[in-house]
């Protein structure tokens, strides 16, 4: 199992570094669901099961759609694809990856040297998770229900075609306020 | 015996999370900046399961269980954002808003 996990932990990283170079938004969405795949083999192995199917099916299933969905409604041309190229090529991206990896380093230098924890390796049922969820973070459940109210709402409210005024005087002044 | 142990969890973790954050530095495009912070947020569920499979508790599943509501919420209100970015500039270029005139 312990490989399996690796295998797992080398194709999430690989995956998820083609995400952040892709031109094209819909290959990065599909190395995406292959990062997010991965990483619910990881939470699989590591004895998670119940979030693991959650992971499939509300990030790879859900969100990604959306964004696929967006993409769809967006109408990206071959313009999109020369341009983000235009921007990859330059040479902004050095400093600000170098200054992150030396983060990173660091990171891992110091979670390296700590003792070693060694992982339970014990599968906690969706029985133990709903129990808990519902008594001990009940107002957790309630705050988030909360907050996918207002997302509905923003959503909603932002996503909403503007109503054009179009009138032969007011034309001339609209079009230049574009 | 299971062989893994936390802090190869924190970094593979860790790791994709600076993947994450390098990629929202260096990218214009908003879609791709929106993607990049649900990398990031995905390395903190990560972390957030492992450390709650270090004493087998459900916390950590449940913390992850939020942080998917909270990603879920984001990425709709994100996405209307993008749709009206599009509308107004016709680019996903986040450098096109950058003066905020309403």
């Amino acid at each position: 199992m312990t490989v399996f996990f690796y295998i797992a932990a080398l194709i999430a990283i690989f995956s998820t570094i083609m995400v952040i170079t892709r031109t094209n938004v819909i290959h990065a969405l599909l190395y995406m669901v292959v990062s997010l795949l991965s990483t619910a083999v990881m939470f699989f192995i590591i004895g998670a099961p119940f979030v693991a199917a959650l992971e499939i099916m509300i990030y790879a299933g859900a969100i990604i759609v959306l964004f696929v969905f967006v993409i769809m409604m967006l109408n990206l041309g071959k313009t999109a694809i020369d341009q983000e190229k235009k921007w990859l090529a330059g040479s902004g991206w050095i400093v600000p990856s170098v200054l992150a990896l030396i983060l990173l380093v660091e990171f891992i230098y110091i979670v390296w040297a700590a003792p070693v924890n060694p992982t339970a390796g014990i599968s906690i049922s969706p029985r133990l998770v709903g129990r808990s969820m519902f008594s001990t973070y009940l107002i957790g459940v309630e705050l988030s229900a909360v907050l996918l109210l207002a997302g509905i709402i923003g959503a909603f409210h932002l996503a909403r075609k503007k109503k054009h005024v179009v009138h032969r005087f007011l034309q001339e002044t609209e079009g230049a306020e574009q | 015996m299971n062989m893994i142990s936390l802090n190869t969890g924190l970094i593979i973790a860790g790791i994709l999370f600076s993947i994450g954050f390098i990629g929202l530095m260096i990218r214009r495009n908003m879609i791709f900046m929106l993607l990049s912070i649900e990398i990031m947020m995905n390395a903190a569920g990560l972390a957030f399961i492992f450390a709650g499979s270090r004493w087998a508790a459900p916390d950590g599943q449940i913390m992850f269980i939020f942080i998917l509501t909270m990603a879920a919420a984001e990425v709709s209100v994100g996405l209307a954002l993008v749709m009206q970015l599009y509308q107004k500039f016709k680019t996903l270029d986040t450098d096109a808003a950058s003066n905020m005139r309403g």
